[in-house]
């Protein structure tokens, strides 16, 4: 293979891109040297197995996801503003779409959440770290590295061009020649490794490491949603890993599951792929509906309304999710008996999510709310949230949907549902947690301004894009006609408002980094309901020194009023913590090489990661760590400085 | 930023008044509500009786919102202490109530789409005052990024246009000669795919004369952009004229011709005197890795496809790849 065909060329914008990954990396390095960083880096956070940590790398990656997809989202509204625009051409503005939704939602908005989950659930259930730390570790690394395979495309073979949705044959090997597609499959299999060990983790977690007596319906209903989303992803994940096999099968091995010759059924891929990927969409709603639910209870300072019956509606609804996925193809002809079912089953779930709203709302009924920045993005989602809502379920009118799908129309509607559910929920809880994580307040003042850019560049980014859909105007066109262009500039000029949030964001992390001033007590917004908040900040590496006994919801509000702590001197015992490894680091980074060789068909590079994945579980199975203890006299120590006492 | 807080929140409340203005002032140009024929006349009414439900669904719960939002803020002046009550936890009237209402709308909606799905999978039903017509057979085929119209009793065939007698019912026939599309004309009614190896059939009618937009509307690649044709309903008479003037004057079309026009890129119009339908059928299984096996190579070669280009820009080149092609057959 020649220099040139590894690398991408002929691309200026492509060429910047790899201008400015190199100064990154070069600057990190610089910086890391300079300062004498390495060590720090490799026992603070390559090694680590604290469960709030991997929460936090799992934000900061997250983060830089959301930059790189909406990055991609900038450029295509660039090309999209104007009929005839240059700015890229057909091939690219493919690759372009393809990427933006496979790192929005498979390495922003899971992670995203899924390092919510890790910072905070096992503090709101009392537990001192999750089931199985070194699997968590894993998870995480498993997630990095199979992001970077993913995004290295770009610079090296080429990116994926087939849609987020892959759909064969076009995605196959005849169709889509080259490593672009490769990189797709094996970045989403190495990071659906990670995922689904963390669905299993955090079943175990919930079901199994709870505080003494807290019962399930006692458990906060972030927890909740979270216990819920793992059992989806652990009936959801293992569907793509197999589609995910096969199609790599087919592309390297010339197999024939889903290709046009040989009897292959191209039409399965899209069964298999919506058999994963509608309960995928409700893997990252559910928690963000558990980040509401806490966010709008606490600055209600309130109980939740109807705690019972949101509880159930989550079940309910991730239970419907594994039963619509065939309103993704309506368009199919699969008739009109089948399009019925799937059409009534799909407008079902506005059932339980309207409760869900009613309830919310009930919430905020004889309540005193509270405007800070994670209450507003909260009270925002609501009235967003509903046009994504209602417009959802004129898609699921399946006679109807002959006319929407496959048009702006479905783009407004998703990215309603994905944007005003899952993002604003990010920044929510992100905002809302940030003390409990990191010391200190990000300033209000900017995540105002961060807030009322990006929210009002988003209704005026995707409000228009139902109109145009309307116009027939099909997703997934680089260029657009005359009669489209009126709404198309609109919604590009809310695009750019939505970046000019995030800019104020990010800048927002910095400046508070600097400016806010620190924690004094464990309980930031002085309305803290649920176990997390009885922590001092920075929680302590074992989160509590003692567990309290829970026999109500809002754990701590309890805890509040019979003067109680989890810190009680005299029933402070030694408390038994998992070591520090980077065999997850090491093992996973094979795997990012046996990946990258499978995807350039370079066997030796292959099976020589695999066989150096096999040797770390090996070394892994004759590991007989224990762990160590912390002795009563340093958690005294540690708990009277972190509380001033 | 109080001020903007109140102005942002009676702005959100107006939504919903902004969207019924939207609609009603587009609702003559927007395409899906401009329908042309009795199937998308069908589902633009589906979808403005469910447009309604949203609307009081919006309304209703911007208007509790608003009220919540408005009211119960901790520092409105004139609060009241009977306004705070933390420990509230529930209603089970109001749950079901509001668990009840959606439901029923769900069943209002369901009713109506059913309906209309089992409709939709026949001819569009006569009106009373006109004679019931067999439906016009048209095969719809695809291939990267083209369209084939094969009309087999007329034994025409037509590429990226097709002509049709307005009030007749058009039973399209549709498959694919590689990957995945869908056939759309908005002002006619909705999609359906194309898929290699199997055939869907599509009703669709026009009853007004004019020239429609029809588009493969499912992302095919490359040149899926420009994967656009026309659709010229005309009277019955123009139409049977059209017909018998294209079977005399139009070249027949061979199966090396075709098998050129299979190749992946971008073509202009043509017409001819004879189908593909003669040797192969892409809707049947057999017919189903024609495309692939005879241009396996040329799938993976990129147009280098500018949004200004269009089929016109690239007939030099296929001209010349005609001729490579000539040297493999």
């Amino acid at each position: 293979m020649q220099l040139d065909e590894f690398f991408v060329t002929g691309e200026p914008l492509i060429y910047a891109g790899m201008v400015s990954i190199a100064l990154v990396t070069i600057s990190m390095l610089f910086f890391l040297t300079y300062y004498k960083k390495w060590g720090w880096l490799w026992r603070e956070w390559l090694t680590t197995v604290d469960h709030k940590k991997i929460g936090i790398m799992y934000i900061l990656s997250a983060l830089a996801m959301l930059f790189r997809g909406g990055v991609d989202a900038m450029m295509m509204r660039t090309q999209l503003a104007f009929p005839n625009m240059n700015f890229l051409n057909a091939q690219h503005y493919d690759e372009i779409f393809t990427t933006h939704g496979t790192v929005m939602i498979i390495f922003m908005a899971m992670p995203f959440l899924i390092g919510l989950m890790n910072f905070v659930v096992p503090l709101q259930i009392g537990a001192r770290d999750v089931a199985f730390p070194y699997l968590n570790a894993l998870s995480f690394w498993s997630f990095l590295f199979g992001a970077m395979l993913f995004n290295i495309s770009f610079v090296i073979g080429g990116s994926p061009d087939a849609g987020w949705t892959s759909y064969t044959p076009l995605a196959g090997a005849a169709m889509s020649p080259g490593p672009g597609q490769n990189f797709y499959l094996l970045g989403l299999q190495l990071s659906g490794i990670g995922t689904l060990a963390t669905g299993i983790n955090f079943m175990v977690t919930i079901l199994k490491m709870r505080a003494p007596k807290m019962r399930m319906f006692q458990m906060p209903i972030f927890t909740w949603s979270t216990l819920i989303t793992s059992f989806i992803i652990v009936f959801a994940f293992p569907i793509l890993t197999v589609a995910l096999a096969l199609m790599t099968l087919d592309r390297i091995f010339g197999a024939q599951f889903f290709t046009l010759t040989g009897e292959g059924m191209p039409m399965m891929w899209a069964n298999l792929f919506w058999m994963w990927g509608h309960p995928e969409v409700y893997i990252v709603i559910l928690p963000a509906f558990g980040i509401f639910s806490e966010v709008i209870s606490a600055f209600a300072r309130k109980q939740l309304f109807g705690y019972k019956a949101m509880v159930w509606a989550i079940i309910l609804i991730a239970g419907l999710s594994f039963l619509v996925w065939v309103h993704h193809f309506f368009t199919m002809g699969a008739g009109a008996f089948v399009n019925s079912v799937f059409s009534i089953s799909t407008m079902l779930i506005a059932v339980p999510t309207g409760v869900k709203i009613f309830n919310w709302l009930g919430t905020l009924y004889k309540s005193k709310i509270n405007n800070t920045v994670a209450m507003m993005w909260a009270l925002a989602f609501i009235p967003s949230f509903v046009i994504g809502g209602v417009t959802g379920v004129m898609l699921g009118m399946a006679s109807a949907d002959y006319q929407f799908h496959n048009t702006y129309f479905l783009v407004a509607h998703f990215h309603y549902v994905l944007i005003a559910g899952t993002v604003f929920a990010c920044f929510s809880g992100l905002v809302f947690w940030y003390p409990k994580m990191f010391g200190h307040k990000l300033n209000e003042r900017l995540g105002k301004w961060s807030f009322w850019f990006f929210v009002i560049g988003f209704h005026v980014c995707f409000f228009p894009q139902y109109f145009v859909g309307l116009d027939g105007m099909p997703r997934r066109v680089f260029t657009i006609i005359p009669e489209w262009m009126p709404l198309n500039i609109i919604s590009t000029v809310g695009a750019f408002g939505m970046g000019v949030g995030f800019a104020i964001f990010v800048f927002a992390i910095l400046y508070s980094y600097r400016y806010s001033e620190r924690e004094k007590t464990g309980d930031s917004w002085d309305n803290g309901r649920t176990l997390e908040w009885a922590t001092p900040t920075p929680v302590p590496f074992y989160n509590f020194a003692t567990l309290p006994h829970i026999d109500s919801q809002d754990a701590y509000v309890k805890l509040k009023q019979e003067g109680k702590t989890t810190f009680e001197e005299d029933e402070v015992e030694p408390i038994h913590m998992p070591s520090n490894t980077g065999q997850p680091f090491i093992m996973m980074a094979f795997m990012f090489v046996s990946g990258f060789g499978l995807v350039f068909e370079w066997m030796w590079m292959a099976i020589g990661g695999l066989l150096a994945v096999l040797v770390m579980m090996i070394i892994r199975s004759f590991d007989y760590d224990e762990g160590f203890h912390v002795e009563v006299d340093e958690i005294k120590r540690t708990e009277r400085s972190a509380r001033r006492l | 930023m109080k001020n903007i807080n109140r102005l942002f929140k009676k702005g959100l409340a107006l939504l919903p008044l902004s969207m019924v203005l939207l609609l009603s002032g587009c609702n003559s140009e927007l395409a899906v509500l401009d329908p042309k024929g009795p199937v998308a006349q069908t589902q633009k009414d589906l979808i403005l009786y469910s447009v309604y439900f949203m609307l009081f669904i919006v309304v209703v719960v911007f208007a509790a919102f608003t009220y919540m939002v408005v009211k119960y803020r901790e520092n409105r002046p004139g609060r009241k202490e009977t306004d705070y009550d933390p420990h509230m936890h529930g209603n089970n009237k109001i749950e079901v109530i509001w668990t009840v209402i959606p439901f029923i709308i769900v069943i209002a909606l369901s009713i109506p789409t059913v309906d209309t799905l089992f409709q939709l999978e026949k001819p569009p039903e006569v009106e009373a005052n006109e004679e019931e017509q067999e439906p016009l057979v048209i095969h719809a085929t695809t291939a990267d990024w083209k369209w084939f119209f094969s009309y087999p009793e007329e034994n025409i065939e037509t590429v990226n246009y097709l002509h049709i007698p307005t009030d007749r019912p058009i039973e399209f026939k549709l498959s694919s000669a590689d990957a995945m599309t869908a056939l759309w004309i908005p002002r006619l009614g909705g999609q359906k795919y194309n898929m290699a190896g199997m055939m869907n059939t599509h009703y669709l009618e026009a009853d007004e004369e004019g020239v429609y937009k029809g588009r493969n509307s499912n992302f095919n690649g490359e040149g899926f952009t420009k994967q656009t044709f026309e659709v010229y309903a005309e009277s019955p008479e123009e139409y049977d004229q059209w017909v018998s003037e294209t079977q005399d004057q139009a070249p027949e079309l061979t199966q090396e011709r075709y098998d050129e026009l299979l190749a992946p890129g971008l073509t202009e119009e043509h017409e001819f005197s004879s189908t593909h339908l003669a040797w192969v059928n892409h809707g049947n299984p057999e017919g189903m890795d024609y495309a692939i096996n005879r241009h396996f190579e040329k799938y993976g070669e990129l147009m280098h496809l500018e949004s200004h280009q269009d089929a016109e820009d690239f007939m030099d080149e296929e001209n010349n790849d005609d001729h490579e092609s000539d040297r493999d057959h």
